[in-house]
């Protein structure tokens, strides 16, 4: 039972850290139709600034993550501008290839400015302590980041399902140039759901940088984490995310408690026999 | 010109090259070995990727087992090296047929996850497993006899640069041999319709199997080959980084055009050495733009620059009028 419980909480507080990053993933994916490989490379800019800000500027650490998270959208605008804009109609395969373009240029930039060393983001005393479950001890943090996913899960559904860009924004997903026909100005849509994105990146990334820990390669190393939260959740679909991030969270934790030397193998098996059955996800509808 | 000259005449202008490099830089002739071994790499993915239109960021799974395979079998069982490319080759098909049978019924993004999904395995299965595979200290020990007995792997590498030609040659006429026969039109054909080609009656599955498992066969020589000639099988063979590298030489050269495979892999390697020679820390800013700048300005790669710049002058020309 214990073991369960430990299982439960460990697991469910990583899949809020894949939620968080991997959602604006699949809001573009789903919007957009880009494979973004670049995605996590918002989290690693995010991350790295709050590193900035709080390890060598001595800021607080919540007013840092807010900053850290703010200016990752600041820079995320230009990039869909200039960058992803022009990628939308290319084949999946330029795609893939200008993303890792970018991800190979955005890890250069934190390279040149922070070195390739361990950029730790130092966590206030309040979140360090630990509290008593019973079980178990947990660190606040912990229960923290679970509280924050949830949050984040409400507020999108908020967003999404009773704001009038919520739906346009699923307007858009749906069809495209129907939307656009119909008055919806796409383009605008499309900016802000990017900036949304890598703004819930870049909070991901902050938040779990205690269990993935930001260095400059962080994009490279995780690439494929955040990319099966996606495929296994179906892109577009938030819902699907969000069951995927936590099955995910919750199988990863799992194998690494119950077959520690065989579980990124198990885990990567399941995932290949789920894809196999389902290739286009959960909760995805399958798209020509 | 004959047709058959001219398709003919780029790879042999190639091969020329290959030869006056040697000449050229006789003391950079494990970089040029490097570069032969990647070339073999990159005309696997073009023919799973530029000819059957696999979508792959996983070739390097491959790679790796063919590199594994005839490291393991060099150290236990004989250390003849044409005998160790078969075993890689062996190796390579074996692994892209399994895993092809699971793989080929997806496409699109799940192809992609999937096909790096199994990289990933393969990579943390030989890190586990350390007794055979030395884990992450890599594989060592390997030694070679001389190929067919007679040429000496030594110190310089000259046997090995010669012996990596050889190999490209002999793959680079392979593979444009498969892609002239019936069943690489049929290829080409599934890349631009499956559906049309289902309806003509071809099973569309089995030959993507084929092609990915043919692919996976010559990336096992890639990696058989860099194993035999480097001495050393690292956990690196099996990286996502050596797969993007490959997609990334493949689409700079252009797909589906075997001399494009082998251009784009001599361009990026010798950028590559260029900007780490320079600047060992800031090299990745060279690369990234290198790519974005393929994709954005010569979307069919280097081999269409010729046409993309005569486009611009013509251009220039009609703005100006």
């Amino acid at each position: 039972m214990t073991l369960f419980l430990n299982i439960a909480v460990d697991g469910i507080a990583y899949g809020m850290i894949l939620f968080m990053i991997s959602v604006g993933l699949s809001i573009t994916m789903g919007l957009m139709r880009v494979v973004n490989l670049a995605h996590g490379g918002f989290a690693l800019l995010g991350g790295t600034f709050a590193h900035w800000l709080a390890q060598e500027n001595g800021m607080p650490f919540w007013p840092a993550a807010v900053l850290a998270v703010l200016v990752t959208v600041i820079v995320s605008l230009p990039l869909e501008r200039v960058i992803f804009r022009r990628i939308y109609d290319f084949g999946d395969l330029q795609q893939v290839l200008a993303t890792i373009g970018l991800t190979f240029l955005m890890i250069a930039s934190v390279n040149l400015w922070q070195g390739s060393s361990l950029l730790s983001i130092p966590l206030p005393d309040s979140l360090k302590q630990s509290v008593d479950l019973g079980f178990r001890t947990l660190p606040v943090h912990r229960l923290v980041v679970i509280a924050v996913g949830f949050a984040s899960i409400l507020g999108l559904w908020l967003l999404l399902d009773k704001t009038l860009f919520g739906i346009r924004l699923r307007a858009a997903v749906d069809n495209r140039s129907t939307a656009s026909a119909l008055g919806i100005d796409t383009d605008w849509i499309f900016m802000a759901a990017f900036g949304l994105g890598a703004g819930f990146a870049a909070l991901g990334g902050i938040l779990g940088a205690e269990i993935l820990p930001i260095d400059a390669y962080y994009p490279v190393r995780y690439m494929v984490l955040f990319l099966i939260v996606v495929a296994v959740g179906g892109m577009g679909s938030i819902a699907g995310s969000f069951i995927a991030a936590l099955g995910l969270g919750l199988l990863e934790t799992a194998t690494r408690y119950l077959v520690p030397d065989v579980s990124t193998i198990a885990f990567y098996a399941l995932v290949i026999i789920l894809l196999a059955m389902r290739p286009q996800g959960l909760l995805g509808r399958a798209h020509a | 010109m004959t047709p058959l000259m001219k398709s003919w005449a780029p790879p042999l202008a190639l091969l020329a090259l290959a030869i006056a490099l040697s000449f050229l830089m006789p003391f950079n002739l494990a970089f040029l070995t490097r570069i032969l071994i990647m070339v073999v790499l990159v005309l696997s993915l073009d023919l799973v990727l530029g000819y059957a239109g696999i979508a792959t960021l996983g070739q390097a799974a491959m790679y790796g087992a063919g590199a594994y395979a005839a490291g393991l079998f060099a150290i236990h069982v004989w250390a003849d090296p044409l005998a160790g490319l078969m075993i890689g080759a062996v190796a390579g098909s074996i692994l892209a047929f399994v895993s092809g049978l699971v793989l080929m019924r997806t496409q699109g993004l799940t192809l992609i996850m999937l096909t790096i999904a199994v990289a990933a395995i393969c990579h943390e299965i030989a890190n586990k497993a350390r007794d055979i595979t030395g884990g992450a200290d890599g594989l060592r020990g390997i030694h070679m006899e001389p190929v067919l007995g007679m040429f000496a792997f030594d110190f310089v590498g000259t046997t090995g640069f010669w012996y990596a030609l050889a190999v490209v040659v002999v793959i680079f006429v392979f593979v444009a041999l498969i892609t002239r026969a019936p069943f690489g039109l049929s290829l080409r054909g599934i890349h631009e319709s499956p559906d049309r080609m289902a309806a003509i009656g071809v099973s569309v599955y089995w030959r993507r199997v084929t092609a990915y498992t043919v692919g996976g066969a010559i990336a096992g020589v890639a990696g058989a080959l860099s194993a035999q000639i480097t001495q050393l099988v690292s956990l690196e063979s099996f990286s996502f980084t050596l797969s993007a590298e490959a997609l990334i030489m493949l689409i700079l050269g252009g797909t589906g055009r075997l001399y494009g495979a082998v251009l784009g892999t001599l361009i990026f390697m010798f950028v590559h050495h260029w900007a780490a020679a320079n600047d060992p820390f800031n090299w990745l800013f060279v690369i990234g733009a290198m790519v974005l700048a393929v994709v954005f300005f010569l979307p069919k790669g280097i081999i269409s620059a010729s046409a993309g710049l005569a486009r611009l002058i013509k251009g220039a020309r009609h703005a100006g009028s």
